[in-house]
């Protein structure tokens, strides 16, 4: 069998030009209009990865040092390495339905904050197309009140030679979103782990391992006015719980965000109250 | 002599792009001859014998292809495991990733982010740079069968394709090849007009590496979707028509020295290589009277794969490393 009349379907015609049977009409018209159909089959899925970007109303908490969320999504060639590097499992990439773009990194910090456990924002130093960065192009613009004013001092460096992170914006800030279930503005101490003995996201205490971060199920908690963010905040002079009396003589404290928060969402994961009371809300400036 | 071969070269990227193949207008002296040999000695009972002859010294061999597969699949593992066990060899996922600290970064995914970011740090140039090198000696499309995890399922849907065909179950339901260039340009187009990069978001290429790596989402379902659309309606539709990543190698494998070169003189035109080939149109030249030359090299759309090779009983297609010989 020679193949000349072997694989017709490859478009292997032989040239018989002004000659085209009827037969052969009807193929390529199948052929041009099965063409079409795909055309349009693979555009519409490209196209519906943009739905859930155009409806989802919620900001996601992108890792430090992202870009905004525009220019994030132009920039991430979502290869994960950011994932990789980071020792608290904090960044997790995005599927189908989060609606932040398929394989982009976020932080879900309810259940594992980025505790700056690396010392030195690796998942930045990661980062090959600049998402992530250090340094902002001078192109883009700064959101307003995302400016750090100074580099963020980490306690658990503090006593180093060069004890700030090399970050310059904050990728969001704490808010006490729901201050009539935290434990301290009703004067309510805090005894047990914070998140309950099934709870698995990590948090670096310095009073057990300077380098290594422990599950936050293995710590056990004795507060007499519950303060456990100001406890487990990472960055110095983010967060103070102020102490004082309430109206009916009971102490009771009141947490306070200072401007030194860069966003991380420790505060958000140590929170005893379900839900917590105090949030990271993403991509959110500074106000006084 | 020279120009029958640069009229082919710059035929073959045309096929690439999508033209159909067709029969060559100019040959060399040599090759006219072995034509026209060809016919003459075009004897059935004796072509036969000898080819019966050749078939029966023929090793069935399948080298390349487990060579291929067991390089598909560690390639692929060596990013598993170094994220598993935390060995850090390579680092990140097939768009961009991290050899012994070297930046690595896809070539198809650094062009969608460039073009969707519109600005280009150090770390992407390098790690574009050293991919580039890396395919333009490999030889382009050799990406696609040698490295790509959707290549491999794609084979065995493939398979599973002809098997229902030859079953009569399914029938391949062909499409126009320029689809894949206008892919390309659309989905260039849209990373530049939205500024998010489209593509990506349905490269079933990387959905698959970061499912390996990271664990598989629901964007899994949509590569399954693909290949149910391969395995019942269109024999390897994704890398034919609509691939962008095979064209952006392709067009990097143009000038690339490592490829499969067809003798014509020892051929018996069998077409064996034109039924395993992922890529038929390129091995257009094999069929009777198609050859430009005595020796041919395949076009640049070729992946590479070696399944022709290994399929070809008589030898007449081979790897070739250009200038390798002449310097050894």
């Amino acid at each position: 069998m020679s193949d000349e009349n072997t694989d017709t379907a490859n478009g292997d015609r032989k040239p018989e030009p002004g000659k085209v049977s009827i037969a052969k009409k009807q193929t390529n018209r199948r052929r041009v209009l099965r063409t079409i159909l795909l055309t349009g089959g693979v555009l519409g899925a490209a196209t519906s990865g943009f739905l859930p970007l155009i409806y989802s109303k919620k900001n996601r908490l992108r890792p430090p040092g992202a870009l905004d969320e525009k220019d994030f999504l132009s920039s991430c060639i979502k290869c994960g390495q950011c994932v990789q590097v980071c020792p608290v499992e904090a960044i997790k990439l995005a599927d189908l339905v989060d609606g932040m773009g398929v394989g982009t990194p976020y932080i879900d910090a309810r259940e594992q904050a980025c505790d700056f456990s690396c010392d030195a924002v690796q998942c930045i130093l990661a980062c090959p197309t600049g998402s992530l960065t250090y340094h902002k192009p001078a192109h883009l613009t700064v959101r307003p009140g995302a400016e750090l004013s100074s580099k963020p001092i980490l306690i658990a460096k503090e006593k180093d030679a060069e004890p700030t992170l090399n970050l310059a914006e904050r990728i969001g800030v704490a808010r006490l979103t729901r201050p009539e279930s935290c434990l301290a503005m009703q004067g309510k101490g805090f005894q047990g782990t914070a998140r309950g003995a099934a709870f698995d996201g990590k948090l670096r205490y310095m009073s057990v391992d300077r380098w290594k971060p422990i599950p936050v199920a293995d710590f056990k908690y004795d507060r007499e006015i519950c303060d456990l963010c100001e406890q487990a905040c990472p960055i110095k002079g983010a967060i103070t719980v102020e102490m004082g009396l309430g109206k009916d003589g009971k102490k009771k404290g009141i947490p306070v965000v200072h401007e030194a928060c860069v966003g991380c969402g420790v505060c958000e994961m140590i929170c005893p109250t379900e839900p917590a009371s105090i949030e990271i809300i993403p991509g959110e400036g500074w106000r006084a | 002599m020279s120009s029958v071969h640069n009229k082919r070269f710059v035929d073959q990227i045309m096929v690439m792009f999508g033209r159909e193949t067709k029969k060559p207008e100019q040959f060399t002296e040599k090759a006219i001859q072995v034509h026209q040999l060809k016919r003459m000695t075009n004897k059935e009972a004796f072509l036969n014998a000898s080819k019966e002859a050749h078939r029966l010294q023929q090793l069935k061999s399948q080298k390349w292809r487990n060579r291929r597969w067991a390089t598909l699949i560690f390639a692929n593992l060596l990013f598993v495991i170094s994220f598993a066990l935390d060995i850090q060899i390579l680092e990140g996922a097939l768009t961009a990733s991290r050899f012994v600290g070297f930046h690595l970064i896809d070539l198809n995914s650094a062009l969608q982010v460039m073009l969707a970011h519109k600005h280009i740090i150090n770390n992407l140039l390098i790690g574009t740079g050293t991919v580039l090198l890396l395919w333009v000696l490999l030889g382009g499309r050799t990406f696609c069968s040698w490295i790509c995890p959707y290549h491999l399922l794609a084979e065995w849907a493939e398979k599973l394709h002809l098997y229902l065909a030859k079953k009569k179950l399914v029938t391949d339901q062909v499409m126009d090849r320029r689809l894949r260039t206008v892919f390309w340009v659309i989905f260039a187009l849209l990373a530049i007009a939205t500024g998010y990069t489209v593509y990506e978001a349905i490269s079933p290429t990387g959905i698959l590496s970061r499912a390996l790596i990271y664990g598989p989402g629901l964007a899994v379902l949509w590569v399954l979707a693909l290949l149910f659309f391969e395995v019942f309606f269109s024999r390897r539709a994704w890398c034919r028509y609509a691939c962008p990543i095979g064209l952006t190698y392709g067009v990097v494998g143009i000038i690339s020295p490592v490829r499969v070169k067809y003798k014509l003189e020892s051929c018996f035109h069998e077409g064996d290589c034109r039924k395993v080939c992922l890529v038929p149109h390129v091995l257009d030249t094999v069929i009777k009277g198609r050859a430009v030359d005595t020796e041919v090299a395949i076009g640049p759309d070729c992946t590479r794969c070696g399944l022709c090779v290994d399929a070809c009983p008589t030898g007449s297609l081979t790897f070739e490393v250009k200038g390798l010989s002449k310097l050894m």
